[in-house]
């Protein structure tokens, strides 16, 4: 028997429709803003006259963009940090909390300690930004030239990641393990035939956070690069955005379309692939950060 | 060797009696010929080892050399020689901080105004950035169609995938300044408001992110947009878990949705709310200086609102190349920030058996 709801419920539950339809809704609206604007007409998008809706639809500031050596050097760019750095991280990682993960390792808590205590303790932008800077120097005198490796192989590790990936290798059942070893496994292939098969979801998962957090990577980037034509698109984004308010603040700006548009056009470049790994990630990230119990 | 079960004794099921358990005399021996012994035991499992070594030069170098930086603190400021040439300075750069004494009267009440913003934008994101995940949570439950649901999760996750950069610029532009040279009206967030009587016109017009009264706001509703979805997560799962006859035993008692929440939903939830009030609290000192610097760059008239510890510092090493005081004000915001995260989680431990570490 279906039982009536009471007034009160039913109150609850029209309020949560409501309340979760607008904050949906406020959620995406700037991106929306954003896709609209980026192919707006000049006057439109200064005099501020579109709400949701493009309107005389222009491609200029798109095609302006795509004609734009520097964004294509700033994209791949991007896609070199993101490949290269999500493979060590990810490398890194799940060697470190395999290791981690074994109960006959020794000085074992000690290990988990030095981890868990760079959560606790961070030293903070300053003394990072003058170690990063020797680290530099010390890179460049053995002959690494292109400061993206620095960015790839000295920042990204978490350790969070880390313990996530440790506990998915504790949960492994010691007797696959066993029965590995009986056939004549090394430590490796156990670990690669074993272990990384079995704990397939929670490395998809660090994976896209570490992929996620390389693709998005900004301030260190831009302290540590110094060739502009190395820099990734983050920080193409920020300094178009410094520059082209300022033209047009000042009235110096002849196109035809708004200088806006190119930063919108830009803003929409930069999050279409997260957008097209995004239904993956839904997937994974909830399991991820329940394990975890902390967010990321 | 003291035998005592359970630790060294283990029940032996085949004859029925207890035997020593051969991992515990390994280590054991371990402890006797100690270093020997060690080393014997790393090097037949050399392979599991070398597997750590990667993860822990990369700590090492860029996690715990930046510790040692900070010991340019008690140092002089000196830019040209490292830091371990400096010679001991003691606690002078941070009395100046703290004290304000002679020279550092100015940046002493700069290092004071950045402790309590960096205070407040973490208070206030406590008091309304906590609370919205878990009502969204709450909210999320009542709704049975799983499509619809689902397909609202998915917009508001979306921004927590965004970069600041990417977030910081939508914030800026839809909360810009009007043009006087064109004679182009404000950003259409500002619009927005300004038509709500929320704020005058002439603030839009001047620029919201230029009015210091302004910015704690813009930080926590940006904050709420870009995390609370995402967050919710772990609260959602929390409330699914909560088997569905409790409910019915609640209704049955004639439970309306107010006492279902309070007797129900609440006490089932309840160890995870604490676990993320704790991860809350002890990050508190540990503001975002990304999206704070991305912000109020070359905006000085909001630094008395927007800067925070990490910002004030960065500031004093780019435009006066002060390492020593930069790393003094990290050093305390972080000793601090450290007494937080252990404290919030000794009190969990104590109040409710929930521990983080």
């Amino acid at each position: 028997m279906k039982r009536k709801l009471e007034i009160s419920e039913l109150i609850f539950k029209i309020f949560s429709y409501l309340f979760l339809t607008v904050f949906a809704l406020l959620c995406l609206y700037p991106f929306l803003y954003a896709v609209s604007a980026s192919i707006s007409g000049r006057h439109a998008v200064e005099y501020q006259e579109l709400i949701l809706f493009p309107k005389d639809v222009q491609f200029e500031a798109f095609a302006s963009m795509f004609s734009n050596n520097q964004f294509w050097n700033a994209y791949s760019n991007t896609l070199f940090l993101t490949i290269y750095g999500t493979v060590w991280s990810l490398g890194v990682s799940i060697l470190g909390g395999y290791a981690l993960s074994k109960k006959r390792l020794l000085f074992r808590k000690a290990f988990n300690f030095f981890l868990v205590f760079t959560m606790w303790f961070s030293a903070g932008i300053v003394p990072q930004y003058l170690n990063y800077l020797a680290t530099k120097s010390v890179f460049n005198s053995i002959g690494i030239m292109d400061d993206k490796w620095l960015v790839v192989i000295a920042m990204g590790m978490a350790a969070m990641n880390i313990i996530l990936l440790r506990n998915a290798f504790e949960n492994v059942p010691s007797e696959i393990e066993e029965a590995a070893i009986v056939d004549g496994a090394t430590e490796m292939q156990v670990l690669a035939k074993v272990f990384i098969p079995m704990s397939k979801s929670t490395i998809a998962t660090v994976a896209l956070f570490f992929a996620i957090s390389r693709w998005n990577g900004y301030f260190w980037a831009r302290q540590m690069i110094s060739n502009t034509n190395e820099q990734p698109l983050q920080v193409f984004i920020r300094n178009q955005l410094e520059q082209y308010t300022d033209l047009e603040q000042l009235g110096g700006w002849t196109e035809n379309y708004a200088a806006d548009s190119i930063i919108f056009a830009l803003i929409v470049c930069s999050i279409i692939p997260i957008l097209i790994i995004y239904p993956f990630i839904q997937k994974y990230f909830a399991k991820g950060t329940n394990a975890g119990g902390v967010k990321e | 060797m003291k035998h005592k079960a359970g630790d060294y004794l283990i029940l032996d099921e085949a004859t029925g009696r207890y035997r020593e358990d051969p991992e515990q005399t390994v280590r054991d021996d371990v402890e006797k010929h100690h270093w020997l012994h060690v080393g014997r035991t790393i090097l037949k499992d050399w392979r599991l080892y070398l597997m750590l070594v990667p993860m822990l030069l990369v700590f090492l170098f860029w996690r715990y050399m930046p510790m040692y930086e900070l010991l340019g603190s008690f140092k002089v400021d000196d830019v040209v020689k490292p830091v371990a040439d400096q010679y001991f300075k003691g606690f002078s750069n941070f009395k100046g901080l703290l004290l304000g004494t002679g020279t550092f009267a100015n940046l002493s009440t700069e290092f004071w105004r950045a402790m309590r913003n960096t205070f407040l934008l973490s208070f206030y994101g406590l008091l309304f950035g906590f609370p919205m995940p878990i009502l969204l949570a709450l909210f999320f439950n009542e709704i049975r169609s799983d499509i619809v649901r689902s397909g609202m999760q998915v917009f508001t996750y979306l921004p927590k995938f965004m970069s600041t950069v990417v977030m910081t610029s939508l914030v800026i532009m839809l909360i810009r300044q009007g043009s006087s040279a064109t004679g182009a009206p404000p950003g259409i967030i500002s619009q927005a408001l300004a038509s709500l009587g929320l704020i005058s016109r002439e603030t839009a017009q001047n620029g919201l992110l230029n009015d210091p009264a302004y910015f704690r706001a813009i930080y926590q509703i940006s904050g709420i947009w870009e995390t609370a979805g995402y967050d919710s997560i772990v609260f959602f799962a929390a409330i699914i878990a909560i088997s569905p006859t409790s409910y019915e035993a609640a209704q049955i008692d004639g439970a309306g949705k107010w006492a279902q929440m309070r007797y129900v939903v609440l006490p089932s939830i309840l160890s995870t709310i604490v676990i993320m009030l704790i991860t809350r609290i002890g990050s508190m000192l540990s503001i975002g200086y990304e999206k704070v610097l991305l912000l109020n760059e070359e905006r000085v008239a909001i630094y008395q609102t927007s800067e925070v510890i990490s910002t004030f510092s960065w500031r004093i090493k780019t435009t006066q190349n002060q390492s020593g005081l930069a790393s003094a004000a990290e050093m305390l915001n972080n000793v601090v920030g450290m007494l937080l995260v252990i404290g919030a989680n000794t009190i969990a431990r104590k109040a409710s058996n929930v521990s983080l570490y």
